[in-house]
């Protein structure tokens, strides 16, 4: 089973290869691994998306506690939340395909962020299945390249992870 | 007032209240060095960073208190890697102080860089790469707070050669203030009434202590939990010497070379209360096969070590000590009696049935023999350290000890080479005790060079080389599992271990029949210089009993 998860870091220089290699030496699975700061300059946030049972994702919890630049480790998978990424696709846009390609794009929700000759970049935000769908879409027209963030999470109501 | 980086070095060690540090010089620590001529901190001078290393470890080990490592950049820092690994799998605390290029040079793969912290990374507990001297004093503090607190464990702190000479008006603090680490040190109370209830309950219970029990000191509240519910104890290797080894009750160690009756009294056992142990593979044997009819209950200052490996029934996070004295109170308060004399007896049948034993009539020196002679002679009151293999294990299973912080040997990692350097550590920690490094041929070679260490500060160190020829135990996984071929552990071409002694200004003596040897190690425990015994022993003796490699306990193979 997927989980994802939110840790709360110390936004210190080392701390990324701290629990990179916290997952490589004890050969547990990223999927994704996302990273940017807090509103507090000094923490900040990451969504890790791991892949294991419920015996690994206990001993990937404490392990990641165990670390003492991290601050605090919540498996969201366990509640409700909302969960996002954010997608940039170039595609091959011939004349002939600009006006479908712009559809799909509307229907998702996307946006078409730069313009070439002969290429479209979309820009897309949406949970793994939206984006998984307009991705297959895309392809017969041609991909030049993706770059993806991974997954960010946040619990939802009022309840928040704080330090 | 404003001091240099390396005089707030010396101030921290002062403050730490650090009396030794182990080292070796070198051309990023010149600084560091320079104010450690003027001071009251003595330092001993390995011949080995890594020697130094494993010293710091010793003196943690034997005195409790936090060892320290100071070493040069480059190469100097990556010689103690083995030692921080050693201290990281056994949960030491310890402090290596590593010299580091200067600032502006890190990255450029100057003279003498390695990037120590990235190294060290996954060998310690916490690490730092001090990059302004104003932060100096803050990581000094909490290096040495992070090693010794909670589950111990080795720091790094990096000193860019640039950071010792800048100067800082920063206090060394009183405090740690560190958002992320909080450890648990009492136990949740409604789940030790529950662990008391499953106490009562039990009819075959057995008690498996580890090294958790040496760090928390609390082997008289595990003397008096026992003796309170008649529950016999097994030790880890590193739990040696948490339970006093003549003790009735004491049923020795557990897991691959562990006793027959210790692994027999697991597998039939209906609960298993593990005090600071992990479960690791040289004790669990075939994981599905372990305890296979016991609750389990597990006593740790980790939580990530709670079924990490063995599904645990009722976890407690706490320290030992602290989570003991609550359990006996309310062992007391139940007053319940011990239901336990008839699982008693059957363990007293078993130990007769099978005891650990050797042939004592072969007219060779047994190597068990040395061992038995060497507890005999020192009444157990000694402090051993081991090399790693068969020295090590028959160490563990024939000397008795009476006291804790007396064993000091590389259980996780399996470190040869560790012994000889970590009775410096530990004589430097212990000037009264006698100290004897019960090793093999193959091992001492591994840190002989530190013979002129023990001479130089005057060290009365005892080496006894059970020296049988060979790299014993990987020969004996050769003879059993690999159709007798010795590939590359014979060492026949060996020094003459009594003129290397004499050659460095130690003492040599040899025993090549059993009747020499009480007389060797009483002449080595009357002179107070250091002294390399040279046992020749029956060379292809094993260690027995043994389980097989990923076999269950209850599979062992008794020879």
């Amino acid at each position: 089973m997927r989980h994802s998860i939110s840790v709360l870091v110390e936004n210190q220089f080392g701390v990324l290869a701290r629990i990179a290699g916290l997952f490589s030496g004890r050969g547990f699975n990223i999927d994704s691994l996302s990273v940017g700061e807090t509103i507090d300059p000094d923490v900040s946030r990451m969504t890790i998306v791991v892949r294991g049972d419920d015996r690994i994702l206990e001993q990937v919890m404490k392990q990641l506690n165990k670390l003492i630049n991290v601050i605090r480790v919540v498996d969201l998978s366990k509640e409700e939340h909302v969960g996002r990424e954010l997608v940039l696709v170039k595609v091959v846009a011939n004349q002939r395909d600009r006006a479908e390609i712009l559809s799909i794009t509307d229907i998702f929700r996307g946006k078409i962020v730069d313009v070439g000759p002969e290429t479209y970049t979309i820009e897309i935000t949406g949970d793994e299945n939206k984006i998984k769908a307009l991705i297959n879409l895309l392809v017969p027209f041609g991909i030049k390249e993706i770059a993806r963030t991974g997954r960010v999470c946040m619990g939802r109501g009022s309840k928040s992870i704080k330090v | 007032m404003k001091r240099t980086g390396a005089e707030v070095f010396i101030e921290c060690l002062y403050n730490e209240k650090v009396e030794v540090i182990f080292g070796f010089p070198g051309g990023a620590v010149l600084q560091i060095y320079d104010e450690l001529f003027g001071s009251e901190i003595k330092h001993i001078l390995t011949r080995h960073e890594q020697a130094a290393a494993h010293a710091a470890d010793a003196y943690a080990r034997s005195t409790g208190k936090t060892g320290v490592c100071l070493v040069t950049s480059g190469p100097g820092a990556t010689n103690t890697v083995t030692g921080i690994a050693t201290a990281y799998m056994d949960s030491i605390p310890m402090v290596v102080f590593t010299g580091q290029v200067p600032t502006p040079m890190i990255g450029n793969d100057a003279f003498q860089e390695a990037d120590i912290v990235g190294i060290t990374r996954p060998v310690t507990k916490h690490n730092y790469l001090v990059k302004d001297v104003d932060d100096l004093p803050r990581v000094l503090k909490e290096a040495f707070y992070i090693a010794s607190t909670g589950r111990p464990g080795p720091v790094v702190v990096d000193l860019p050669k640039d950071i010792m000479s800048a100067k800082t008006d920063r206090p060394y603090p009183n405090k740690v203030q560190l958002k992320g680490y909080n450890p648990t040190y009492s136990g949740h109370l409604g789940q030790i009434k529950k662990v008391a209830q499953e106490i009562v309950k039990a009819k075959r219970p057995v008690l498996y202590t580890g090294g958790g029990v040496i760090i928390s000191g609390c082997h008289k509240e595990l003397l008096k939990l026992a003796e309170l519910t008649r529950i016999p104890v097994t030790n880890t290797l590193l739990g040696l010497g948490g339970f006093p080894g003549t003790n009735p009750l004491f049923l020795g160690m557990l897991g691959m070379h562990g006793t027959w009756y210790a692994n027999n009294a697991i597998t039939d056992s209906d609960l298993i209360i593990a005090i600071g142990a992990r479960f690791d593979d040289r004790v669990t044997g075939k994981i599905s096969e372990f305890a296979p009819h016991a609750k389990i209950i597990h006593i740790d200052i980790d939580p990530s070590s709670i079924s990490k490996n063995v599904k645990v029934d009722l976890p407690i996070v706490g320290d030992a000590k602290n989570v003991l004295a609550e359990l006996n109170k309310e062992l007391k308060q139940l007053k319940a009696p011990p239901q336990t004399r008839d699982w008693l007896t059957k363990i007293e049948q078993w130990k007769k049935e099978h005891p650990l034993k050797y042939n004592k009539k072969s007219g060779k020196i047994k190597p068990q023999f040395v061992v038995e002679e060497l507890y005999r002679i020192t009444k157990g009151e000694a402090i051993i350290t081991t090399e790693v293999g068969q020295n090590q294990m028959w160490a563990a299973q024939f000397y008795k000890f009476a006291n804790p912080r007396s064993f000091l040997s590389s259980g996780g990692l399996g470190t040869i080479g560790y012994g000889f350097p970590a009775a410096i550590g530990a004589q430097m920690g212990n000037p009264d005790r006698v100290v004897i490094d019960i090793a093999g041929d193959g091992s001492f070679q591994m840190n002989l060079q530190e013979l002129i260490t023990v001479v130089q500060y005057r060290l009365p160190v005892k080496v006894a080389i059970l020296n049988n020829r060979f790299l014993g135990m990987v020969r004996q996984w050769q003879q059993l599992f690999f159709n007798k071929r010795y590939s590359s552990t014979c060492i026949h071409c060996a020094p003459d271990f009594v003129k290397l002694a004499e050659a460095f200004g130690a003492v040599g003596l040899r025993a090549e029949k059993p009747e020499e040897v009480a007389p060797v190690i009483e002449q080595a425990l009357n002179t107070n210089k250091p002294v390399v015994m040279d046992f020749r022993v029956d060379p292809e003796e094993n260690v027995a009993p043994m389980v097989p490699a990923g076999g269950a306990l209850k599979d062992m193979i008794l020879v």
